[in-house]
């Protein structure tokens, strides 16, 4: 257990390497001066030099990079070019609203999408399943911004019961809650359909098992055979991508959505950062939210051997 | 329940409910003194000092920071922070007056000391001032008494006054300066609150206010959406009561047909252009530029990109301006003449062209417009977007394009095509020499006749494609007063906003 860990915090802080490498790179090949960004075309050229100066622009590339790991490696994050504040106060701000964001779209999707998926794999071939299948077809084809404008069209126009965008903050946590409700929805239309399928073909495949067959020789009845014995097999590839999901989501997956209605959340951080140029934010974001996923993905691996024993046995 | 007795109490809770209702209706309503404000671009901070980004000035401009003149709303210079000013005779002295007895929101006194500190910041090494170029004719700032500022220019500047009363000119605290970006801390009518990034800032009311009748309000929130389709959301659902800066232009007919809403067309001083590069041919060659002009349709672009929003433009030079001349039948539009001065400068086979667009929609949509009226003269035009930074990089600082549409919203700035180097590379003796006096003259009239010849001459050598003026469409509920409906200078000025019903 220990050599796994160990091996895999190896292989993290190579890949976070890695990445802070391109991320630099990428920046630096990137087109664009942040000074002239912010200060317009009426800027005179020395003005433009000193705020390249304040920024720590002057110095060479690589002195930057090895400045900025140093810093990175002590825990200390950049100030924003733009908004002069530290990247980490921005950071927290914005994931208090994309991380429940995403944690209630994961959510609705998988309390829907489970029962669907498994009732579609119990009635294999009949219409339940073939609607099953519709529906997770048209759930991933509809783009999600296209449900939340209905959405809003629908609950906030003619009906005037939700928000039609922004965030007010969780000081009043009915009215978060409301803000983030049709985003959720919107965002969770595609999750759920994707679930479906996944849960719908784990589920095929345990019902082929022979333990599953004995199960039903030994006089089980189908439903309990299902709760019992066939979901908790079929459970590893669900967590698996829900755990792939989760980062995707949070990290810049609901940038749609945050443009929609107007959520100041991660993706729309990130987004904002790469067009005015604000390197500090882009390279100290990307970093974090690289680490953050290998995180997520060790959590999903060490639960996938907590389900699924065989693999560990094994080594 | 018996039949009586269930009755009754049916009754009783029938009662119980109206009473209730109209209990949460309310007293007659009394007037609202808050303002939610819709705006399309978060700020990325506070201070119009220390960035060009407009959507600073629209939330501090007059509302939490003064200058010492200040622009209102139909362009004029008027007093702000001094109450009057003398200048010599020979134009290069200004002797301010300020007022007595303000404070700053930190209860600071505003002194000439504050005004001496915030120009040579502005001035200095170390500025990140987007306007330095304002203060560069300032050669020395005296504060004889607190309340009088001396200003000897180096130079006579006939745009010092209105320069002096933007949003970069504005007077900020040594003490508080330095903390602007986050916590902004002026002179005006409102006080900063609180900021939520990415969706709102709060200001309220200050009750230190020189003038106590103002501010009307006792509290605005200027909210951000960035999507067009999102704002026009946020407006029919009530959550926003006005959008003074609108872009989403299809949905305005929806409004204007809504007793609820008012609709406010006013103007900007934004030049919409397509701009050519001198530098490289066949621009160099006035018949092409002039065939150009005559394959452009101003009306189909406006139609089209702007759906309707917008008033053609003949020169560099808003056309609510005192001074303006219409000079927009001087190319009208002529397939058939454009082709002719083709072939005349010898592209009679026809040009290839490219087109680079920065983000804006009047650019893209415009772009796509352009493009075609120009194919059918001839000229085949290649589309290529950009972001911002892109742009300029490439076309603003590197000069690597043909042609470019982009509106340039500084006032009075038509001396930009006296600058060298400049993107456009545009070189003109007879021009310059028009600019050079213009800014060497403080009397208005001379002023005038000498911008009038410089639109013509603009006009007449067809420096570049002029499209349209921009246009400020601004939505907000029906009972609300007090708004600016133009946009002389970038700024969303709620000093006089009030409700009336």
């Amino acid at each position: 257990m220990l050599a796994f860990l160990a091996r895999r915090l190896v292989a993290a802080a190579a890949t976070l390497l890695a990445a802070s490498l391109v991320v630099f790179v990428v920046l630096e090949v990137l087109p664009g001066d942040p000074a002239l960004l912010m200060l317009g075309t009426e800027a005179q050229p020395d003005t433009l030099a000193a705020l390249r100066r304040q920024m720590g622009l002057d110095q060479p590339a690589p002195v930057r990079y090895v400045a900025w790991i140093g810093d990175v490696v002590t825990g200390r994050f950049g100030v924003s070019h733009t908004y002069g504040r530290p990247v980490g106060d921005l950071v927290a701000e914005r994931l208090a609203v994309t991380v429940p964001l995403a944690l209630m779209a994961l959510a609705l999707a998988v309390a829907v999408a489970l029962p669907l998926g498994v009732f579609a794999a119990s009635r294999h071939g009949g219409p339940g399943d073939w609607g099953v299948m519709v529906f997770a077809q048209l759930g991933i084809s509809i783009p999600g911004f296209w449900t939340g404008m209905l959405l809003v069209l629908l609950f906030s126009g003619k009906l005037g019961w939700l928000p039609s965008g922004g965030f007010p903050g969780w000081g009043n946590p009915g009215a978060a809650f409301a803000a983030l409700l049709m985003p959720a929805v919107s965002l969770a239309l595609y999750e759920a359909a994707i679930f479906a399928r996944i849960t719908r073909s784990a589920v095929l495949d345990t019902l082929r098992e022979d333990y599953v067959r004995t199960a039903r020789a030994k006089g089980l009845g189908r439903r309990a055979v299902l709760w019992r014995h066939v979901l908790r097999n079929a459970l590893a590839p669900v967590v698996t991508i829900l755990g792939l999901q989760f980062a995707f989501l949070w990290a810049a997956g609901t940038l749609v959505i945050e443009n929609v209605f107007y959520l100041p959340g991660m993706g729309r951080l990130l987004y904002q950062a790469i067009t005015q140029r604000d390197v500090i934010v882009v390279r100290d974001v990307i970093l974090m939210l690289v680490g953050i996923v290998i995180l997520v993905n060790l959590a999903v691996d060490l639960l996938y051997a907590a389900i699924d024993p065989r693999p560990r046995a094994a080594t | 329940m018996t039949g009586t007795t269930g009755m009754r109490t049916i009754g009783l809770w029938i009662a119980a409910a109206a009473t209730a209702c109209m209990a949460l209706a309310g007293p007659a309503q009394a007037q609202r003194k808050d303002l939610v404000i819709g705006m399309a671009l978060e700020p990325p901070h506070l201070d119009p000092t220390a960035a060009a980004a407009a959507a600073i000035d629209e939330v501090t401009y007059q509302n939490i920071y003064e200058g010492l003149t200040r622009i209102d709303a139909e362009g004029n210079v008027v007093p702000g922070l001094a109450e009057r000013w003398d200048v010599s005779a020979d134009g290069m002295t200004y002797t301010f007056h300020l007022r007595r007895g303000v404070k700053f929101h930190d209860g600071t006194d505003f002194d000439s000391a504050d005004v001496k500190f915030a120009f040579d910041r502005a001035r200095g090494p170390d500025s990140v001032n987007a306007q330095k170029g304002y203060f560069a004719p300032i050669e020395s700032i005296e504060t004889p008494d607190p309340a009088t500022v001396v200003i000897k220019l180096s130079r006579v500047d006939g745009l010092f006054l209105f320069n002096m009363g933007s949003g970069d000119a504005v007077i900020v605290a040594p003490e508080t300066a330095a903390g602007n970006k986050q916590n902004p801390v002026g002179t005006g009518p409102f006080k900063f609150s609180r900021w939520v990034a990415g969706d709102r800032v709060e200001l309220v009311r200050n009750p230190e206010f020189r003038d106590k009748a103002l501010p009307k309000l006792d509290k605005v929130t200027f909210r951000f959406i960035a999507d067009p389709a999102a704002q026009m959301n946020a407006m029919r659902g009530g959550d926003i009561d006005a959008f003074p800066i609108f872009s989403a232009f299809e949905s305005v007919p929806l409004f204007q047909s809504d007793p609820q809403f008012a609709v406010d067309e006013g103007t900007t001083e934004g030049e919409t252009i397509l701009s050519f590069n001198h530098r490289r041919k066949p621009f160099d060659d006035i018949r092409v530029r002039r065939a150009i002009s005559h394959a452009l349709d101003r009306q189909e672009i406006i139609e089209g990109a702007q759906f309707g929003h917008g008033a053609p433009i003949g020169s560099h030079f808003a056309p609510h301006r005192d001074g303006y001349v219409d000079l927009t039948g001087l190319y009208p539009h002529d397939v058939d003449k454009a082709k002719a001065l083709l072939a005349e400068a010898g592209h009679a086979s026809g040009l290839r062209l490219t087109l680079k667009l920065p983000p804006p929609a009047y650019a893209r949509r415009g772009g796509e417009i352009v493009a075609a009226q120009l194919a059918k003269a001839g000229i085949q035009v290649e589309i290529i977007p950009m972001e911002w930074a892109q742009w300029l990089e490439q076309v603003f600082r590197g000069n690597d394009f043909d042609m470019t549409i982009v509106s340039h919203v500084e006032p009075l700035d038509i001396g930009i095509y006296d600058r060298d180097p400049y993107y456009f590379g545009y070189k003109s003796p007879k021009f310059s020499a028009v600019i050079t006096e213009l800014n060497g003259t403080v009397d208005p009239a001379r002023r005038k006749a000498l911008y009038e010849q410089a639109q013509k001459l603009l006009a007449e050598d067809a420096v570049v494609g002029f499209l349209f003026q921009l246009p400020k469409v601004g939505i907000r509920k029906a009972g609300i007063a007090g708004l600016w409906k133009s946009a002389p200078v970038p700024a969303n000025d709620v000093t006089q906003a009030h409700w009336v019903r």
